[in-house]
């Protein structure tokens, strides 16, 4: 994945720091509780919902169980229709692809439709460094670019950005990209909108190549579906004269009835719409265009080696556990240091990236396990369980280790355990209520210790043989 | 039928009364409850911090336990839904590190999955025990306070427990139930989370507080202790003069009790 991230500290500490901002919790909560109550009517009021639940589920975890088949299938109808299909292994070769596809244009600009996949590989960073520039259409995409910035939600990447934020940002750096914003321009959002209309109106008709990601791959005929809210994503896809769009492999569906289950699930989830507003598709090069299609694996077909993890690539990306999650509306996407935030990176980015880092190990400790990912999660995916399957995996500290350890010794006899309890109420008078040490004091910053009883309940039990005495 | 009461570690070391309170409750309603002396733990704590190993062996011995018992009555949530919803998950090879070579050679015929199968469909929430196995939703108590209840993630959306304690609560003589504005929102204690995450867990926990200090209730209630001590123990930092009990203490209490 993106070296972006590289060297950030681990999740609590990231998170300390975003707790501190308290526009940028204002923000989030905001958001995210609109969000979540628009995603629960539109849910609400289908009587299938969870039976399109389990059928997102079982067509995913089909379709991943025979993924080389229809792999193999989408590219012979790709390449029938006219389009290149390049298989890349991991971020630096997709990276390469796409460079030498622009390069072989001999242009040095590309316009691009939002994409988790090629935010996940760093393709703007590597395309910089060939001197491609690439320019973010997506207004919010837009928004974190102009800004210097980081995604921080997969579906609304500057939501902890609110509309006076956006005003000086625009303000300040949409000169350097384009046509600059009007000094006049207000916090009112017709305006801001209007004013990234006429910015990017600019770009779409002057850059000669797009660069997209897709939602969903369709086998059986080649098919590529985008699901976008603005048109910007389908003036990229339409306009320039070389389309390539970069694919993870884990986005094939098999045939277009398989697409309608998803259509209906996805735009609920994400926006909390109950039709997506607009969704492209298109088949192989249209008249005059070139296509190219690089399918990305960059750790998936690792993730799909294990059994419980690779649940996680049945993700759609409508980011419906990142809205209620009690974590991530308090910290906002950056704590978790990838393009993938929130409880669905909590489980894809320490399987697609290892745990290898500070950061990365501390993910699937980014979560309370509350399970309400896991409830609104399109196609069931379930995050505790998989936040649990890896943290047995995860690199455990010595000091920790040495604890549990020592818990469970005792936890192993009842007679240890016993020992144990008697001597904390012998001791109970010398427990501080307001302070502890170590470890211990992480919990008496915010909180108080309940007082030791003087007795066990199963030493009360032998005592008084079940309270009949 | 025998009936045992699994108390479950925290309780057992810290809030001995709340298993007092369970024995009471079930003896007034004719229920006799044996207490398994082996029992410790339910290995949740291990498993969730991601010790795999020492939880399993934890539930082995839990399954051990119970395995003879018609019903097994838990004062928790959390715990009960540990061993209901994430002992299946153990034996289908979560924290395994080849699950698929686990589940292969144990997939439901390993001692260990048919234990699970045959005990953990027996245990029970006290609210599921009293409301399904009991049949009661009145269980006569008296407690003449304002109550309001916080339903813990595990017994929500774990157990599923529904609206069950609040049925219990509902019929009790004297008690005033004041709706918690964001009930089904975490409070944040998440076990060991609550130090991992120290800082994201007291915001959590201080939303929480103001959502229970904002109804003016006189008693926060919950099935687990555990998130009890954490809300509590903020509230006790506060001042905020307002008691945390669980539901068992509470049905438990009568008016000739007082």
């Amino acid at each position: 994945m993106s070296g972006t991230f590289l060297g950030m500290p681990a999740f609590p500490r990231n998170a300390e720091k975003a707790l501190a901002d308290s526009q940028l919790r204002f923000n989030l909560r905001k958001a995210t509780h609109t969000i979540r109550g628009r995603r629960a009517s539109v849910v609400e009021e289908l009587p299938d919902w969870q039976g399109l639940r389990a059928a997102g589920k079982a067509i995913k975890d089909d379709t991943l169980r025979n993924l080389e088949r229809h792999l193999l299938q989408a590219e012979r109808m790709v390449t029938e229709a006219g389009g290149h299909v390049h298989w890349a292994a991991d971020a630096e070769e997709a990276n390469r692809i796409v460079a030498d596809l622009v390069r072989a244009t001999g242009q040095t600009e590309v316009v691009k439709v939002k994409s988790m996949a090629t935010q996940e590989i760093g393709l703007n960073e590597a395309l910089a460094a060939e001197g491609v520039t690439a320019y973010e259409t997506d207004l919010a995409e837009l928004i974190v670019q102009l800004g210097d910035d980081w995604p921080s939600h997969i579906l609304v990447p500057a939501i902890h950005r609110n509309r006076s934020e956006i005003r000086e940002i625009f303000l300040d750096h949409m000169g350097e990209w384009g046509r600059p914003a009007p000094a006049n321009l207000t916090d009112e959002p017709k305006t801001l909108a209007e004013a990234a209309r006429l910015h990017l109106r600019e770009r779409f008709l002057s850059t000669k190549v797009g660069v997209s990601g897709a939602n969903f791959l369709i086998a059986e005929t080649g098919t590529l579906v985008v699901l976008e809210s603005e048109g910007n994503g389908r003036m990229c896809l339409t306009l320039p004269e070389t389309l390539i769009s970069v694919v993870g492999i884990e986005k094939i569906l098999p045939t277009w009835r398989d697409l309608e289950v998803f259509l209906q699930l996805l735009p609920r989830s994400s926006t909390g719409e109950r039709m997506n507003p607009y969704t492209s598709m298109w088949t192989g090069a249209a008249e005059g265009q070139e296509f190219h299609l690089v399918l990305l694996d960059n750790g998936r077909t690792d993730v799909l080696a294990d059994e419980v993890g690779r649940q996680a690539l049945r993700c759609i990306r409508c980011s419906a556990c990142l809205n209620v999650c009690p974590v991530y509306e308090r910290v906002g996407g950056h704590a978790y240091g990838s393009v993938y935030p929130g409880p669905i990176g909590a489980i894809l980015t320490p399987q697609l990236r290892g745990m290898g880092s500070e950061l990365d190990a501390s993910l699937p400790y980014a979560s309370s396990l509350c399970g309400a990912c896991y409830d609104v999660c399109p196609v069931a995916i379930d995050i505790p369980e998989v936040l649990v399957h890896l943290r047995a995996k995860a690199p455990h500290r010595p000091a920790e280790r040495l604890g549990l350890k020592a818990a469970s010794w005792v936890l192993d006899r009842p007679a240890r355990l016993r020992r144990v309890q008697r001597l904390a109420s012998r001791f109970r008078g010398l427990v501080p209520k307001r302070s502890l040490p170590g470890p211990g004091a992480a919990w008496t910053q915010t909180r108080d210790v309940p007082s030791v009883p003087e007795e066990s309940f199963r030493d009360w039990w032998d005592r008084t043989e079940g309270g009949a005495r | 039928m025998r009936v045992a009461l699994f108390i479950t570690c925290v309780n057992d070391t810290l809030f001995p009364g709340t298993g007092k309170a369970v024995v009471t409750l079930l003896r007034r309603l004719g229920c006799e409850v044996e207490f398994p002396p082996a029992q410790t733990c339910c290995g949740q704590m291990h498993v969730n911090t991601g010790y795999r190993d020492e939880g399993v062996r934890l539930a082995r011995s839990f399954l051990d336990t119970f395995a003879a018992y018609d019903a097994v009555v838990v004062p928790s949530g959390s715990c009960a839904s540990m061993v209901r919803e994430q002992y299946p998950k153990l034996a289908a090879g979560m924290g395994a590190t080849r699950p698929e070579a686990f589940a292969a050679a144990h997939g439901g015929r390993s001692p260990f999955a048919r234990a699970v199968a045959e005990v953990t469909p027996k245990v029970y929430d006290l609210s599921e025990f009293l409301v399904d196995v009991l049949g009661v939703t009145d269980v006569g108590a008296y407690f003449p306070h304002r109550v309001t209840y916080h339903p813990t993630c595990h017994s929500l959306r774990g157990l599923k427990v529904g609206d069950r304690p609040l049925r219990l609560l509902s019929n009790v003589r004297g008690l005033e139930l004041v709706p918690l504005p964001g009930a089904e929102e975490c409070c944040g204690f998440g076990g060991t989370f609550a130090v991992k995450n120290a800082a994201v867990s007291s915001a959590m926990c201080a939303d929480k507080v103001g959502h229970v200090v904002a109804t003016g209730a006189e008693v926060l209630c919950a099935t687990d202790n555990s998130c009890l001590m954490h809300v509590g123990g903020a509230l006790g930092r506060q001042r905020a003069g307002v008691r945390v009990m669980h539901l068992a203490e509470i049905l438990a209490a009568t008016e000739a009790g007082r």
